[in-house]
């Protein structure tokens, strides 16, 4: 290849949609090995910056890449190996992949080294993508902002004072910048919704059991689950095609055919019901800015035929005080495992077998990983299990019914993602529960257990603006069929991220 | 209701956490902080509800009864902070000062 062609490609190659690079690794016009170079080429010149990577896997992308050359000289076709082959890809530090760490961005499992694959993760490497690593998270998921991170802050790639969103940071900085096509996030009550609207990407939260969960470290079982992050929604509705579908290993997936949600995109919304709640708009705290993004792409869908349907969602601001009980409950059991026996930190010199329980965890958790098990053990000991933790499902009850009352009605319900556009660093260091607030429209989503989307929409002084698209269970495909319609009209300006310009 | 110092150290022990005196206060207050928002659920009436535990309706997710190879031993020990004849090596189990054969 021409020098001038291949500097073309560098420059075109790392915002490409996943369909694209496919297009011009299986027509022979770049190699997939150009491609993962390309792309490890712009992790190493720009990644010292953002930090969106916990560990670089270049032989992995470089193996994978060859083994698709190969497989293409001789002679598979590009319907052999599907709409993804050749896309680059990284998955957050949750995640299991035999050959790099899982960290969970936590001192505790530092040196932890993937015994098998995550399953999502195995499923997207199944579609012949290219490995490049894992991302910089919160500790264990918990946060809003990346910030709890041991390995450091992640930099939002549209202005390095603000913060990349959490608790999926590194997987929606990564894709921003231009450092992978598609990356795998986990969301427990918006971990890959609001990293996604403060990245200007599209983040995914698909239904509670459409996508396995063996192989992610566990922060809160019954609402945890791994979605993809992409700047477009057809690369979204093919990375879900890619690793949804049951899994034996994960007995709370689900057996639901997997559709091919790409044919939802070119779809149109003729007739398409679509819920705004009027409440929802009116909650003090949200910026009138992107209350009028929600308002602007409701007034899109109806212009293209979609109709506007008016509800109130009031349980929603429960979900927030709900989770607080339901996420820390479930996280001090699933964190119990951490007990310096079996893998992750042991305690030096210990004297006897509780000193070293005691002493392994305090030196291998994080404040807020401690916060978080401190008050899921105190609301599930036996004085307050009834008063917090019995009380927090029945609000999970309560918020399930108002959904199921709304998806009677409509199709999708469209909200804000976040309240405010991206903060900066260390904004709320005084005040967890201010931080919590950044998740009031994603958390009730996880709670019901339904699917829900971020979109970016435009820019607002320089940063990324977004809606949230939310559908009934198993219903992701209109979540793609309205989100691309809104993509289309918005054009979100992806490529004018500043990360990266000279 | 709010948590005491030594409630919180209390939960720090049942969490298994050794927590520093320093680190007590501060952990208090946020504690009771976090506790002090969800109050906002005593909004709610929920003497009829019934509690969800799962969103999804789920219940039994069997397989055949029929025997899967297990990870290898190899990789099983190969995070083990210390291990020793093909298992994980871990300290003595009594607490010290209790006598052997009390």
């Amino acid at each position: 290849m021409a020098d001038t062609q291949t500097k073309e490609l560098r420059d075109t190659i790392p915002f490409l949609s996943a369909s694209e690079i496919s297009k011009l690794i299986t027509s022979k016009e770049v190699s997939a090995r150009e491609v993962a170079h390309t792309m490890l080429d712009r992790i190493e010149a720009l990644d010292a910056d953002i930090h969106a990577y916990n560990e670089v896997s270049p032989e992995l992308a470089l193996a994978a890449a060859d083994d698709l050359d190969n497989r293409i000289a001789q002679g598979a076709t590009a319907a052999e190996l599907g709409p993804l082959a050749g896309a680059p890809v990284a998955f957050k530090d949750n995640m299991n992949l035999v050959g790099t760490h899982m960290t969970c961005s936590s001192k505790m499992l530092e040196n932890f080294q993937s015994p098998y694959d995550c399953t999502a993760v195995r499923r997207l490497l199944d579609a012949n993508t290219l490995p490049l690593g894992k991302l910089n998270m919160d500790e264990f998921a918990f946060g809003s902002s990346t910030e709890t991170s041991v390995t450091g802050l992640t930099y939002n790639p549209w202005d390095p004072e603000r913060v990349p969103g959490g608790s999926s940071g590194g997987s929606a900085a990564a894709v921003s910048a231009g450092m992978a096509t598609i990356t795998l996030g986990s969301d427990t009550g918006g971990s890959i919704r609001q990293p996604a609207a403060f990245t200007g990407t599209v983040g995914l939260k698909p239904s509670y059991g459409r996508v396995s969960r063996y192989g992610c470290a566990a922060f809160a079982s019954s609402l945890d689950q791994i979605g993809p992050f992409s700047h477009t929604v057809r690369d979204s509705a093919l990375a879900l095609s890619a690793i949804a579908g049951k899994d034996p290993q994960d007995a709370t997936s689900l057996n639901l055919p997997v559709e091919d949600f790409a044919a939802a995109c070119d779809q149109d919304v003729k007739g398409m019901r679509v819920a705004i709640a009027t409440d929802l708009l009116e909650q003090a705290g949200l910026d009138p800015r992107l209350k009028q993004e929600v308002l602007d792409s409701a007034e899109l869908l109806a212009g293209m035929g979609a109709e506007i349907i008016e509800i109130t969602l009031p349980s929603t601001k429960y979900g927030l005080p709900a989770y607080y009980v339901l996420g820390p409950a479930e996280a001090s059991s699933n964190l119990a495992r951490l007990d310096g026996i079996r893998y992750g930190r042991r305690a030096e010199n210990a004297e006897d077998i509780l000193d070293l329980y005691m002493r392994s965890r305090s030196e291998g958790f994080g404040p807020e990983t401690i916060r978080r098990i401190m008050i899921g053990t105190y609301v599930l000991s036996s004085g307050s299990y009834d008063s917090y933790y019995t009380k927090a499902q029945k609000v999970r009850t309560v918020i399930k019914n108002d959904y199921e009352a709304v998806f009677a009605k409509a199709d999708v319900l469209l909200t804000p993602s976040t309240p405010q556009l991206p903060f900066k660093f260390g904004q709320f260091a005084d005040d967890p529960t201010a931080m919590y607030l950044s998740d009031f429209y994603t958390i009730p989503v996880n709670m019901a257990g339904i699917a829900g989307m971020s979109l970016p929409t435009r820019l607002i002084d320089d940063l990324p603006a977004s809606v949230q698209l939310i559908a009934n269970h198993s219903r992701e495909a209109d979540l793609f069929r309205a989100g691309a319609a809104l993509e289309r009209s918005f054009a979100f300006p992806y490529t004018s991220v500043p990360a990266g310009r000279s | 209701m709010a948590l005491t110092q030594a409630e919180v150290r209390e939960i720090g022990l049942i969490a298994r956490l050794n927590l520093e005196d320093d680190a007590i206060e501060g952990l208090q207050e946020e504690l009771n902080q976090i506790l002090n928002y969800v109050e906002q659920m005593q909004e709610l009436n929920l003497d009829e509800v019934e509690p969800t535990t799962h969103s999804t309706e789920l219940t039994d997710s069997l397989r055949d009864d029929v025997a899967v190879p297990s990870l290898p031993r190899n990789l099983v020990l190969q995070n083990a902070p210390e291990s020793k004849e093909g298992a994980f090596l871990v300290p003595r189990i009594k607490a010290v000062g209790i006598e052997d054969g009390a």
